[in-house]
């Protein structure tokens, strides 16, 4: 199964999402418009034998428009073929379908997600913060989050004047 | 007994947030939330897990991770590809050399470099020592989890022959940070391939030994089968991934899937469980040791000669003798070590198969010197996230049975 023949068929099936999609380096990427991405990937997994789900992540683009790159990539174990599905979510309150309802396995994956770079899973069963803890404000890996010069606040503490954005970035 | 320890139903997205430990029914005795962890001997590391208990037996956990976040994945955006490659293995630390290489196939993927056939077999002796040495480990701790006692000690023992080896080349026990982007740092030191076949001569025989003490034990194999069971399809389903996918059944290694660092070359097999319970998980990790021997063997015996690193000087050091001789040598050394080299732009995804599975590294470039995104697909965090499904209904015991089974490692999974 060629790469090419694959997004042949998700470009015939699904007429209109399919917004691009690039072979680098024999990784196959295909981008999608996030009103599709449950339909796409659900044919994915029960027609093209995607059944595997590696990892869900997004990447911060501040200059872009929409700024985010929401990325899932699944494998095919019997094909032993992957395939990269990304999407968009915009500024100021990104959202991004949840593939959970196709892959149960990315319940964490997403929640790391929302977590680290502030995407809303639509449809999430459990969309909480993971590695940070559950009262901790903005989102680390964005890019315009500082990663030195944290303040230290104690619980008896309060720093005056000061937003949680202002000091965070 | 037998049927309850099952978790029936497939692996679906969990209950909502504000009924965590649901489903709601009526205890048996009365509820009881029990916190195990985050400082509790059998998570090795700081895993919390709240557990929902109706007398002994536990009707919900969830699992709470992030302990030992340090935001390796912001880090490594601020540093050049060889200066992340420390960052590589500290992440999952009883693994080390599994995690350099991941990095550093990344960004050859990136970059196209080739790596020379003795610098890939370096890697290769390197990463099977470390997954016995990551094994080793397991048996011991899993086993301490459940009473062995005396396995702790041979266990540790064994895995010492490991450090041993990677000081003699790294220079470090367990940090060795030994692949650069093309190869990796050094040759191979004076007697070493003489220390490693010692290695090979003398495991065959402690693993039968540790084998002889639990393989047939009949406490062992009462506390373990039967216990956390995940079928095919389930552990496809949950993500699951290593010896914990291996054990149910599911014939998928990296190593043998998609081959990297000449692993096509090597007569292995990949052994496989079928009842997809703990002891399975054993049997598949005592059997695989025995497989990575066999590699190291092969590897000993057909060590290729030739450079260990690339002569593609935008991304490898160029070596100390020509610092005297060349300009243009001074000119990349400076460069390199200054700066770094710079990625073409795109996004590549690499993955080695480590002790505890697939371990992946999401690379995104913008085609500057540095990661411009760095996403670790960690096999820790994908085994550990079904944790939820497969206590539902088990002893409290068991649930450390469980969990050992799984040999996350809790920096691994946080990152």
């Amino acid at each position: 199964m060629s790469a090419d023949a694959l997004v042949r068929r998700i470009g015939d099936r699904f007429p209109g999402a399919l917004q691009e999609s690039s072979d680098f380096r024999g990784d196959l990427s295909i981008v999608i418009t996030p009103e599709a991405v449950v339909e796409v990937a659900r044919y994915l997994k029960e027609e093209e034998g995607f059944d595997y789900f590696l990892y869900a992540t997004a990447v911060d683009w501040p200059a872009r428009t929409p700024r985010f790159t929401v990325v899932w990539e699944v494998r095919s174990l019997a094909n032993k073929t992957r395939v990269r599905i990304k999407t968009t979510a915009t500024m100021p309150d990104p959202h991004a379908p949840s593939l959970t309802s196709v892959w149960p396995a990315a319940n964490w994956h997403e929640r790391e997600t929302w977590d680290l770079l502030g995407i809303k899973f639509d449809g999430h069963p459990d969309l909480r913060r993971l590695l940070m803890p559950q009262s901790w404000e903005g989102h680390p890996l964005r890019k315009d989050y500082v990663s030195f010069g944290e303040p230290v606040i104690f619980s008896d503490q309060k720093l005056e004047g000061l937003e949680p954005d202002a000091i965070r970035g | 007994m037998a049927e309850t320890r099952i978790a029936q139903e497939p692996f679906g997205p969990g209950p909502q947030q504000d009924a965590v430990f649901g489903p709601e029914h009526e205890p048996e005795t009365e509820w009881m939330e029990l916190n195990m962890g985050p400082q509790h001997p059998s998570t090795h590391g700081v895993l919390r897990v709240r557990l929902k208990l109706d007398g002994e037996r536990v009707r919900d956990a969830d699992p709470d991770v992030g302990y030992l976040h340090t935001g390796f994945e912001k880090s490594f955006e601020d540093k050049t590809y060889t200066q992340g490659i420390t960052f590589s293995d500290r992440m999952d630390y009883l693994a080390p050399p599994i995690n350099n290489v991941g990095f550093v196939s990344a960004v050859e993927k990136l970059m196209e470099i080739d790596v020379p056939l003795r610098a890939q077999a370096i890697r290769v002796m390197m990463m099977e020592l470390a997954r016995i040495a990551s094994h080793e480990l397991w048996l011991g701790t899993a086993g301490l989890d459940l009473g062995v006692y005396s396995g702790f000690f041979y266990a540790w023992r064994d895995r010492e022959l490991v450090l041993d080896m990677n000081e003699a080349y790294s220079g470090v026990r367990m940090m060795t940070s030994f692949t650069r982007v093309g190869g990796v740092a050094w040759d191979l030191p004076d007697g070493w391939t003489d220390q490693l076949q010692k290695f090979i001569d003398v495991m065959p025989g402690r693993i039968d030994d540790f084998e002889s003490m639990l393989t047939a034990n009949p406490i062992w194999k009462q506390r373990l089968s039967g216990v956390g069971v995940l079928s095919s399809r389930d552990a496809i389903e949950a993500g699951v991934t290593g010896p914990m996918l291996r054990a149910s059944g599911v014939d998928y290694d990296v190593r043998k899937a998609f081959p990297y660092s000449g692993y096509e070359d090597y007569d292995f097999e990949v052994p496989l469980g079928n009842a997809g319970d703990c002891y399975d998980r054993y049997v598949v990790r005592v059997a695989e040791m025995r497989q990575s021997l066999r590699i190291l063997q092969q590897a000993l015996d057909n060590l290729p000669g030739g450079p260990w690193l690339t002569s593609n000087r935008k991304v490898a050091l160029p070596p100390r003798s020509e610092l005297s001789k060349s300009m243009e040598a001074v000119i990349h050394q400076f460069r390199l070590v200054s700066e770094g080299f710079k990625g073409p732009v795109g996004d590549v995804y690499a993955f080695v198969e480590s002790p505890r599975g697939e371990l992946g590294f999401y690379l995104v470039s913008d085609g500057a010197n540095k990661p411009y995104r760095m996403k670790v697909r960690p096999p820790s965090f994908c085994n550990l996230q079904p944790l939820k499904r497969l206590v539902q209904g088990v002893l409290v015991a068991d649930v450390i049975a469980i969990m050992g089974s799984m040999d996350f490692i809790l920096g691994d999974v946080d990152r």
